[in-house]
């Protein structure tokens, strides 16, 4: 008799879990985005740049959260391009009951609305906060760390695209470091945006010691859903931060954004994680690890490191990398994943 | 005046009012395009089509589109030399998808199952096929298949012609072949044995055939003259081969074999010659081992059961238990000459495996057939011959001679018979463009390393016949299977449906794909650039 077959478990499908769907798996570990009854908070016609990760990162977020609350969802909006091109007046695009107050309160209203559902008894109606780089880390960010110290009950999510890119990408403190802007221009002593300054809002919420802290990107859907998921599955306050890249100010191709959002955190700059009650619970580990050159590379805001005659190139992308090294350090992100493990 | 508050002077509306789609310049377009496994296949079939329903678990169905092409899964599972897999773009990520051994799967669970195909509805048209080999075979069953009367003559005793003749049972085992002829043969397809037709317009006439398509193979071998003392003997590797098959006993081998030739038909004798006893089995070929025509993995084998290689040599003479070989070197454009160096290496028998050719005195008598220098049958794109109704293929037309060209022979000549039959010209759907492996979002594929098929234990392999390799079970043919990365046709991963941050693609539902909202796209191309299979083109907007 021959000698038996190898037996493996029929695991992968042809895509991992890595795509939005796939017709062979069940439907119970199906994506909230693969199914055709998803709520679509964010409906078509809305006034987003072709390729906007900022419409894509929240419809993901938002739909998540509706299904695990059973529709059950109020959001509030801080001011910012989310807003803006979501609810040019008569028009909007929601299809969740939604507020907008101003740049800098969405973390107190969404703590209001909360408090508003308490005092009626209506527990099982959720709030959501949601907001921009600009509107959480800098304008919002007194009421964000308010709402964090009083833990209300409230998931916050913040769509990082790295500036203020409503009103003619300026700096925000969300901006990287050599990253050109209206207010941070390239010329031949100002490199862009400089080193050393930022806030980097997921390490400072898990400061406040909150239930639930956690980063994700829109390159990984799964990913993202799971951590809207266990957010939801929590009360008290917690923080979501999603990167969301932006091809007008990035200066990068429309098709590219979910590209270099992958990108991202395949160099490291943009380590996923979560975190529960101040300690990190888990980390995505790198699939394949690229040079931060290699996310760097497509985006104009970062041409300048690129030219051959440029004096601070060289040790600026040197310092990036740096920088990318640490979080990997930071984070053992360079471990292999359980899934490899298994194929290893 | 209006009832709206003050200054305000538009309704409340959703933005569905807003058709955003006229930003577009670009637009993604739904195609299909041609995988490199189906566009490498000899017998042209639709590889990434059957493995689409393998995945999911329907064998029957994936049986049943395999089968649209090609009448003999089960041995061609295991005697292709499945070029798909060179050509398969997963070998770039990691390894190709092990093509064959699903195909094997699928034909070894038919033969258990018994699935059968149904003979078309009756035309009353009748062909004679003569060759029951696998081009023979293939015409007879897509003749069967589109519903004319066929029937093969065979002049040998048995079915299979090269399947059974040139390829050992350690390969391809004989219950495997004879199931699978036996479902052509329920399908109302008559073979007859022992029958060689020697005026082929006069059988024509006879049979009142209204076509016919001959594919008898290349079945003498080649012969070079070399001296050999009374004491040597000197066969040919068919007559070996064939011997197996009809003689009462296996052929008497001597004790050191030694083969002249590099192709596959000299490795398979040499594996034979160790099976039947022989203590040593030499392979003597003149140029260098990498210029040997012989697929590598079988050169591989036959090194595992201890066949030995011997490049660069010339056999001269058959001495009394040795051969006489000239050594030969390479001249600077790469070509074997000889250095007038010699030497002898030990040696009984001497099996010549120098190629076949075709035995043409049938059909040269054949009016308007003209035969090529090579011997070989001058057919036209159709496979037909000068002699109206007349066509050919298989390894006596010009071609690669492997069982897989001979296949695709057969459904091409069964489709120009028809179309000869029913007076009308084939029409070739334009072939859709290639699904390169740079159009793949390779990010989405995690890593799968290739299943492995059991093999036959060294000790096993040499002292019998039995079958080298093993098949895969369902479980990992299905892993197998799904290691498919689909190239450029759509799979319904939902990828273009979640990734557009505009909500302009639709769903059609199981089956049915997916659509673009033109109203709303916006022309980024993220559904483009993010699908893994390549399926999508962004398509400039006529402005």
């Amino acid at each position: 008799m021959p000698q038996t077959g190898p037996s493996q478990t029929v695991k992968f499908y042809q895509t991992g879990t890595l795509t939005v769907g796939n017709r062979l798996l069940d439907p119970a570990s199906r994506t909230v985005q693969s199914s055709e009854s998803r709520s679509n908070a964010i409906t078509c016609g809305h006034r987003a740049c072709q390729g906007c990760g900022e419409a894509l990162g929240a419809r993901y977020a938002v739909d998540a959260a509706m299904r695990a609350a059973n529709s059950q969802l109020v959001c509030v909006n801080a001011t910012g391009c989310l807003e803006v091109f979501t609810t040019p007046y008569p028009e909007t695009s929601w299809q969740v009951p939604w507020l907008h107050s101003l740049f800098g309160n969405a973390a107190a209203v969404a703590a209001g609305v909360a408090a508003a559902m308490r005092v009626k008894g209506r527990q099982e109606v959720r709030v959501l906060a949601q907001g921009g780089d600009g509107g959480t880390t800098d304008i919002g960010f007194g009421c964000l760390s308010g709402m964090f110290e009083r833990n209300d009950d409230v998931l916050y999510v913040c769509y990082d695209n790295q500036a203020y890119m409503n009103t003619g990408v300026q700096r925000s403190s969300a901006t990287p470091p050599t990253a050109r802007t209206a207010t941070t221009p390239v010329a031949e002593d100002a490199p862009g945006n400089v080193f050393g300054t930022g806030k980097n809002v997921p390490l400072i919420a898990m400061a406040h010691n909150i239930p639930y802290v956690a980063t994700a990107s829109v390159a990984d859907l799964h990913d993202l859903e799971a951590k809207v998921n266990r957010a939801m599955s929590l009360r008290g306050a917690r923080y979501l931060h999603v990167l969301v890249p932006c091809p007008l100010g990035w200066g990068s191709a429309s098709h590219d954004t979910i590209r270099l959002a992958r990108l991202a955190v395949e160099c490291g700059l943009f380590p996923l994680f979560e975190a529960e009650h101040g300690e990190i619970t888990a980390t995505k580990p790198i699939r394949r690890r690229v040079p931060v050159e290699e996310y760097l590379r497509p985006q104009r805001r970062f041409a300048h490191l690129f030219r051959p005659d440029a004096p601070h190139a060289g040790e600026a992308l040197a310092r990036i990398q740096a920088m990318a090294d640490a979080n990997i350090r930071r984070f053992d992100l360079l471990r292999m994943s359980d899934d490899r493990k298994e194929t290893a | 005046m209006s009832n709206h508050p003050f200054a305000i002077t538009l309704d409340v509306g959703s933005s569905l009012d807003n058709l955003t789609g006229s930003w577009r310049t670009a637009k993604p377009v739904y195609g299909d395009r041609l995988p490199p496994c189906n566009k490498q296949c000899p017998a042209g079939e639709n590889i990434q089509g059957w493995l689409y329903h393998a995945e999911s678990g329907d064998y029957r169905k994936a049986w049943e589109v395999l089968m649209q092409d090609n009448p003999l899964p089960a041995i061609m599972g295991r005697a292709c030399y499945h070029t798909c897999e060179s050509a398969c773009n997963r070998g770039q990520l990691d390894q190709p998808v092990s093509i064959h051994a699903v195909e094997r799967f699928l034909g070894d669970l038919a033969i258990r199952e018994g699935w059968q195909v149904k003979a078309g509805a009756p035309t009353g048209k009748r062909v004679l096929v003569i060759g029951a080999g696998p081009s023979g075979l293939s015409a007879a069953y897509h003749l069967a298949r589109l519903g004319h009367a066929v029937t093969i003559a065979e002049a040998g005793p048995k079915v299979g012609g090269m399947m059974r003749f040139g390829i050992p049972s350690y390969r391809v085992p004989r219950d495997v072949l004879d199931a699978e002829v036996g479902r052509i043969t329920a399908m109302g397809v008559e073979i007859l044995l022992n029958t060689r037709i020697a005026d082929i317009p006069q059988a024509m006439a006879d049979g009142s055939y209204d076509a016919c398509f001959a594919a008898i193979g290349a079945h003498l071998a080649r012969r070079v003259d070399i001296p050999a003392v009374a004491a040597g003997r000197v066969l040919d590797a068919v007559s070996v081969l064939r011997g197996m098959e009809c003689g009462d006993e296996p052929p008497q081998l001597g004790r050191r074999v030694v083969v002249y030739g590099g192709g596959n038909t000299a490795i398979d004798v040499a594996r034979t010659a160790k099976r039947l006893g022989a203590e040593e089995a030499t392979i003597v070929y003149r140029r260098t081992r990498e210029m040997m025509p012989a697929h590598d993995f079988e050169v591989e084998e036959a090194l595992e059961e201890g066949v030995v290689l011997n490049w660069l040599r010339t056999i001269t003479a058959v001495e009394d238990g040795a051969m006489l070989v000239e050594k030969m070197a390479l001249d600077e454009k790469g070509w074997p000459q000889p250095t007038g160096d010699y030497e002898s290496i030990a040696g009984d028998t001497l099996i010549l495996a120098l190629g076949q050719e075709v035995d043409t005195t049938v059909i040269e008598r054949v009016p308007g057939v003209e035969v090529n220098r090579d011997g070989t049958v001058k057919v036209g794109e159709n496979l037909q011959t000068g002699y109206p109704g007349l066509f050919c293929g298989g390894d006596m037309v010009p071609s690669d001679r492997t069982v897989t060209v001979a296949v695709g022979h057969g459904k091409k000549a069964a489709r120009h018979i028809d179309a000869y039959l029913r007076g009308m010209e084939v029409e070739t759907p334009t072939k859709h463009p290639d699904a390169v492996f740079e159009r793949l979002n390779s990010w989405y594929y995690t890593d799968a390393p290739q299943s492995v098929q059991p093999t036959l234990d060294l000790l096993r392999r040499s002292t019998s016949f039995d079958e080298v390799h093993g098949g895969l079970d369902e479980e990992t043919a299905q892993f197998e299977a799904r290691r498919c990365l689909s190239c450029g046709n759509c799979f319904e991963c939902d990828n273009c449906f979640g990734v557009c941050p505009d909500n302009a693609i639709i769903k059609l539902g199981p089956g049915q794909r997916f659509q673009i909202n033109d109203d709303f796209c916006k022309g980024c191309g993220i559904c483009a650039a993010e699908c893994p299979c390549g399926a999508i083109d962004m398509v400039p907007e006529e402005v």
